[in-house]
């Protein structure tokens, strides 16, 4: 016991060393027993607390407790999510109005105007039932659903072992046009990639912000305009991105 | 009270996250009862306080609150947990004694008890990390731990629940279990 990157080997297992730390790490398990041992004790520690599912969620009562306290219309319970699609897509659409005409009295540029409908895109996805038409983990299922759907081939892979597991996709429509919608995953938050075809030479159109609460980066790539939203923080945006477009 | 805009907001940024509220506060406080009432007050604030959320992470935002409302209820009704923190490696809780800990038999109820001896700021960080999956950030802004001293908190956390779990599977051991 007497490692001096005993702590390191946390930020290594968490995937929070940066690039150059990490593999200075990698290079340092190869001859250090100790923190190999460590790093197998915590993976068998996460399995463990995995397996036990030892999470405590609320209680289909809190929710309506809660929602009545603060004055929102109660929904049922939510063992009976299903038939909250019906109505659910009855809010959605209302909601989706209202976003809308919420854009249109503001005075935008164009590139500002499409942003705001994509952090729109995303908040409505995160409807009940609204995020994936395709539910799949799997880029082979998921690239050639589009096929078809779409006049262009959005780009399609898992960056599991990355930390963004793809988790499906979805058509959405943007500024009048058809736009893919990929589902990935970063901790339990969702981010959209949402990407179409455009062949203006913008230079502007590269940009990131917030708006809403939420996080955005839209860039172009070839004949592509690409944009991510989440409410993941820029930098996990920034890693996505890259990943999409190295 | 929030304008119509503020409050679709609030349903769609904070309210989602009510499941971690509650989980949070039943590790913190031990007691699912206790965490539901502090979850709940939690959202009532949040909501009350929406306006002065800028943005940002809304799930750190609301965590933030319930960590604070827990310690304000373990102040108010268990003030001794809290103190006996100074005292770390005095502090061991009776339901988590090797004995305790090896007669049960179940995996799942082991665990839980092996991280319910652990003091509460190893405990959060524990949870946030493992059940929750947040990043050493967010972690820092929910805890107020510095950045800094994320990493090496977990270190210790972690190292001292496998103390616990280990000194529980050696008992089995020993009685041939």
């Amino acid at each position: 016991m007497g490692c001096d990157l005993q702590h390191t080997v946390h930020g290594y297992f968490d995937g929070e060393l940066d690039a150059v730390r990490a593999a200075d790490f990698e290079r340092h398990l190869e001859v250090c027993d100790e923190c190999r041992h460590s790093l197998e004790q915590i993976e068998s520690l996460r399995s463990r607390l995995k397996r036990s599912a030892i999470y405590e969620h609320a209680s289909p009562g809190l929710h309506a407790e809660i929602r009545k306290k603060i004055g929102f219309q109660e929904k049922p319970a939510k063992s009976s999510w299903r038939w909250l699609l019906v109505p659910s897509f009855g809010i959605a659409s209302v909601v989706a109005v209202f976003w809308f005409a919420l854009t249109l009295v503001q005075p935008h540029t164009d590139n500002a105007r499409i942003t705001a409908e994509l952090v729109d895109a995303h908040v409505r996805s995160l409807q009940p039932g609204h995020l994936t038409d395709v539910l799949s983990t799997d880029q082979h299922t998921v690239k050639p659903w589009f096929d078809g759907k779409l006049d262009f081939i959005p780009p399609v892979a898992d960056f599991a072992d990355q930390g963004f597991p793809l988790e499906g996709g979805r058509l959405d429509v943007v500024d009048g046009h058809n736009v893919a919608a990929l589902i990935y995953g970063r901790r339990k938050h969702t981010i959209n990639v949402f990407a179409w075809p455009d062949k203006g030479s913008d230079t502007l159109f590269d940009s990131s912000g917030s708006r809403q609460g939420y996080n955005w980066i839209r860039w172009k790539s070839g004949d592509m305009r690409l944009c991510v939203v989440s409410d993941v923080s820029i930098a996990d945006l920034r890693e996505l991105k890259d990943l999409i477009h190295p | 009270m929030l304008e119509s805009h503020d409050r679709i907001r609030f349903e769609q940024l904070v309210l989602p996250h009510l499941d971690a509220g509650v989980n949070l506060a039943r590790w913190l406080l031990r007691n699912r009862a206790d965490a539901e009432d502090v979850a709940q007050d939690s959202m009532v604030r949040a909501y009350r306080f929406f306006q002065g959320f800028c943005g940002g992470d809304a799930r750190a935002w609301f965590l933030q609150i319930v960590r604070n409302g827990c310690y304000s209820w373990l102040d108010k009704n268990r003030p001794m947990e809290l103190m006996a923190e100074f005292d770390e490696e005095l502090h061991v809780r009776p339901s988590a004694s090797p004995e305790a800990l090896a007669a049960q038999a179940d995996e799942k109820q082991q665990l839980m008890l092996a991280l319910e001896a652990l003091p509460p700021r190893s405990r959060e960080v524990l949870v946030l990390r493992e059940l929750e999956e947040c990043s050493y950030k967010e972690i820092a802004e929910i805890t107020g731990i510095p950045m800094g001293t994320v990493m090496s908190t977990l270190s210790r956390a972690r190292s001292r629940l496998q103390q616990i779990m280990s000194g529980s599977t050696a008992k089995e051991a020993s009685r041939g279990l």
